[in-house]
C-alpha cells in the first residue's frame, strides 16, 4: 500500500530565492493533514508543485505512488479563495459543477447528473438554497464554502486545501469541520494549509512544520511540540497553554488582522 | 425607412451590412473572454500592431488581397503577444507598460512603413491608408468571404471548447489542477481574439477596433450574471452597432466607418451603464432614494 503522498527532495524557485528547500514528506492514506509555518514558509508552494501548477528546480511529487499526471482524477484542490474574481458572471451551481469538467472529458457538456452531484455537494455544506445565486453576492465564507462543494463533487481520494478558514465566519468554519471529518470517515486524505495554530489538535490527526525547510512531519501528538514550533517559527512565538498544544503565532496573528 | 429599403435593395449597402454584422458578431463573442481575462489592452496593443503586417504583407507579395493582407496582420498582431510576454518575463518592465510600449512602437513602425508606401505609384490605389479608421463603403464580396472564412471557425472554437474556455477564465489554476492543457487553451483564445481583430481591420480600423472587443462585452455585462446571455448580448450589441455605424457611414458623405461605430457602441454602452436593472446607475439612484424615503 502506498503513501497518499509522497514527496521527495523537493526544490522550488522564485527567479533565485528558494521558496522550498529539499523537502521530503510522506503522508499515509486517511489522515487530516495541517501544513503549518510562517508567511512566506512556502505552505501553498508545496500544494502547488504537487498539482504541477508550479515548476520544482529539483525533486518528485507521487500521488499514490504514481505521477500526479496520471492520478489527476484522484486528486480535487480547493484554491485560495481570493484567486479568482468573484465578479465573474456565473452562478453558484455552476462554479460548483465546474468540478465535474476534468471527468467530462472534451465536447461534452455538463448535464442533468452533473447538476444533481453539484447539488448534493452544496447541501453538504449548507449553500443548497443559494444554488442559484450570483456568485458575487456572496459573503466570504459563503465563497469558500462554494470552493468546497466544487472539490467535493471531482469525488477524489486526495484533497489539497489552501487556506480554506481563512477569513470565514463561525458557521462557515463549522461546516468546513464537519466536511473534513466526513471525508476522514470515507477513509479519504486531506491536506489543509492552515493558519490557526490553536486549532490544529482539535480539527487534525496528523501535521507538517514547513519554513522553507521541512522542520518536522507526524502525528499531531508526536510531533507538534513547543521545540517544533519555536523550531519553525523562530522567536516570533508566544505559547498560551501547557503541553505544547495550544500555540499562537504572533506574525501569523498580526498577518490575520491586516489581512481579515 | 429609406435606410431599409435601400439595405435590401442595394448590393453594396447589404455588402456593407452584412460585413457590419459579422465583424461585431464574433468581436463581441470573444471580447467577453478578452475582457473577463484582463486582456482588454492586449487586444488594443495587437490590433495597433496589425498595421505594419498588413503593410509588410502588401510590400513582400504586392498583392492587396483581403485574405494575404489579413494574415499579415494576425501574424503581426500575434507577435506583438509574444513582444509583451517576452518584454514582462524577461525584464523588469511591469505589464501595462510593456503594452503602451509595444503599442506604441508597433504603431509607429507601421505608419513609417505606410508613409514609405504612398511613395510608391502603385500604392495610390492600394488603399492601405482605409486600415487606420477604417471603411466599410469598400467592402466587397470577396472581404465577406474572408472574414467570414477567419470568423465562423473562431465562433465553432468557442461553441465548442465553452467549458473549457468558461473555466479558464474563471480560474485558470483550478482547471489546470484539472488537467486541462491551460498553456495551450490561452494560446488557442489569443490566437481567436487575433481573428477577430483581423476581421475588423477593414471596416473598423487598427486604431479603434479594440473599443469594438471592449465595449459590446462591458454593456452586455451590465444585464446578465450568465456568462453563457452575456456572450449572446454582446454579439447583438456588436452586430447593432457595426451594421447602423457602417450604414451611416457609408451613406454620409466623408464619415469614417471606425468611428461611427465605435460612437453607435458608445450609445449602447452608455444606455446600459445607466438603464441596466441591478448594476445600472439609475437603477442604483433609485434604490438609493427609496431606502431614504420615510416609513409610515
Amino acid at each position: 500500500m502506498h503513501d497518499a503522498l509522497t514527496i521527495t527532495d523537493l526544490t522550488v524557485a522564485y527567479r533565485d530565492r528558494p521558496v522550498l528547500w529539499d523537502v521530503d514528506l510522506s503522508v499515509p492514506a486517511g489522515v487530516l493533514m495541517a501544513i503549518v509555518g510562517p508567511n512566506g514558509a512556502g505552505k501553498t508552494t508545496l500544494i502547488k508543485a504537487t498539482l504541477g501548477l508550479v515548476r520544482p528546480a529539483a525533486g518528485q511529487t507521487l500521488i499514490f505512488g504514481r505521477p500526479y499526471a496520471e492520478q489527476r482524477r484522484l486528486v480535487a484542490y480547493v484554491p485560495q479563495r481570493g484567486s479568482v474574481d468573484w465578479d465573474f458572471p456565473t452562478t453558484v451551481l455552476d462554479v460548483v459543477m465546474m468540478g465535474r469538467y476534468g471527468s467530462l472529458g472534451w465536447l461534452r457538456r455538463p448535464g442533468v447528473r452533473e447538476r444533481d452531484q453539484a447539488l448534493a455537494a452544496l447541501e453538504q455544506v449548507h449553500m443548497a438554497e443559494f444554488a442559484g445565486r450570483q456568485i458575487s453576492q456572496l459573503s466570504g465564507g459563503q465563497q469558500q464554502r462554494v470552493f468546497l462543494a466544487r472539490a467535493l463533487v471531482q469525488d477524489a481520494q486526495i484533497y489539497f486545501m489552501d487556506e480554506p478558514f481563512q477569513g470565514v465566519d463561525a458557521v462557515t468554519e463549522r461546516a468546513i469541520v464537519a466536511v473534513l471529518r466526513n471525508l476522514r470517515a470515507a477513509g479519504k486524505t486531506v491536506v489543509v494549509v492552515h493558519h490557526d495554530l490553536q486549532t490544529v489538535p482539535e480539527y487534525f490527526d496528523w501535521v507538517t512544520l514547513i519554513n522553507v525547510r521541512r522542520i518536522a512531519s507526524g502525528p499531531v501528538a508526536e510531533v507538534f511540540t513547543e521545540a517544533n514550533l519555536r523550531a519553525t517559527y523562530g522567536g516570533r512565538i508566544a505559547f498560551l497553554g501547557q503541553q505544547g498544544a495550544a500555540a499562537s503565532a504572533v506574525g501569523d496573528l498580526a498577518a490575520d488582522e491586516a489581512t481579515g | 425607412m429609406e435606410l431599409l429599403t435601400a439595405l435590401f435593395a442595394d448590393y453594396t449597402l447589404r455588402t456593407v451590412a452584412l460585413g457590419a454584422a459579422l465583424l461585431g458578431v464574433v468581436s463581441g463573442v470573444l471580447g467577453c473572454f478578452a475582457v473577463l481575462r484582463r486582456q482588454a489592452l492586449l487586444g488594443d496593443a495587437m490590433s495597433h500592431a496589425a498595421l505594419p503586417g498588413i503593410a509588410l504583407a502588401f510590400m513582400l507579395t504586392g498583392q492587396r488581397d483581403p485574405l494575404v493582407l489579413l494574415l499579415g496582420a494576425a501574424a503581426a498582431a500575434w507577435l506583438a503577444a509574444l513582444l509583451v510576454l517576452g518584454i514582462t518575463g524577461t525584464s523588469r518592465i511591469k505589464e501595462d507598460s510593456a503594452l503602451a510600449l509595444t503599442l506604441s512602437v508597433c504603431f509607429g513602425f507601421g505608419l513609417v512603413l505606410l508613409s514609405l508606401l504612398q511613395k510608391r505609384p502603385d500604392a495610390a490605389q492600394a488603399g492601405l491608408k482605409r486600415f487606420l479608421f477604417g471603411q466599410a463603403a469598400a467592402l466587397v464580396e470577396r472581404d465577406i468571404v474572408v472574414m467570414a472564412a477567419l470568423g465562423l471557425p473562431a465562433l465553432l472554437c468557442v461553441a465548442l471548447l465553452w467549458k473549457h474556455f468558461k473555466l479558464l477564465s474563471f480560474d485558470p489554476e483550478y482547471a489546470a489542477s484539472l488537467g486541462m492543457p491551460t498553456g495551450a487553451l490561452s494560446i488557442l483564445l489569443t490566437t481567436l481574439i487575433v481573428m477577430a481583430i483581423a476581421i475588423g481591420l477593414q471596416s473598423v480600423g487598427v486604431v479603434l477596433m479594440s473599443a469594438m472587443l471592449v465595449a459590446p462585452a462591458a454593456a452586455a455585462r451590465q444585464w446578465t450574471n450568465r456568462l453563457s446571455i452575456m456572450v449572446l448580448l454582446a454579439a447583438s450589441f456588436g452586430a447593432l452597432a457595426g451594421v447602423s455605424g457602417a450604414l451611416i457611414s457609408a451613406t454620409t458623405r466623408g464619415f469614417s466607418t471606425g468611428p461611427t461605430v465605435v460612437l453607435c457602441m458608445a450609445a449602447i454602452t452608455l444606455g446600459s451603464l445607466l438603464c441596466a436593472p441591478e448594476r445600472g446607475l439609475l437603477w442604483r439612484w433609485i434604490r438609493g432614494r427609496r431606502q431614504l424615503a420615510p416609513v409610515d
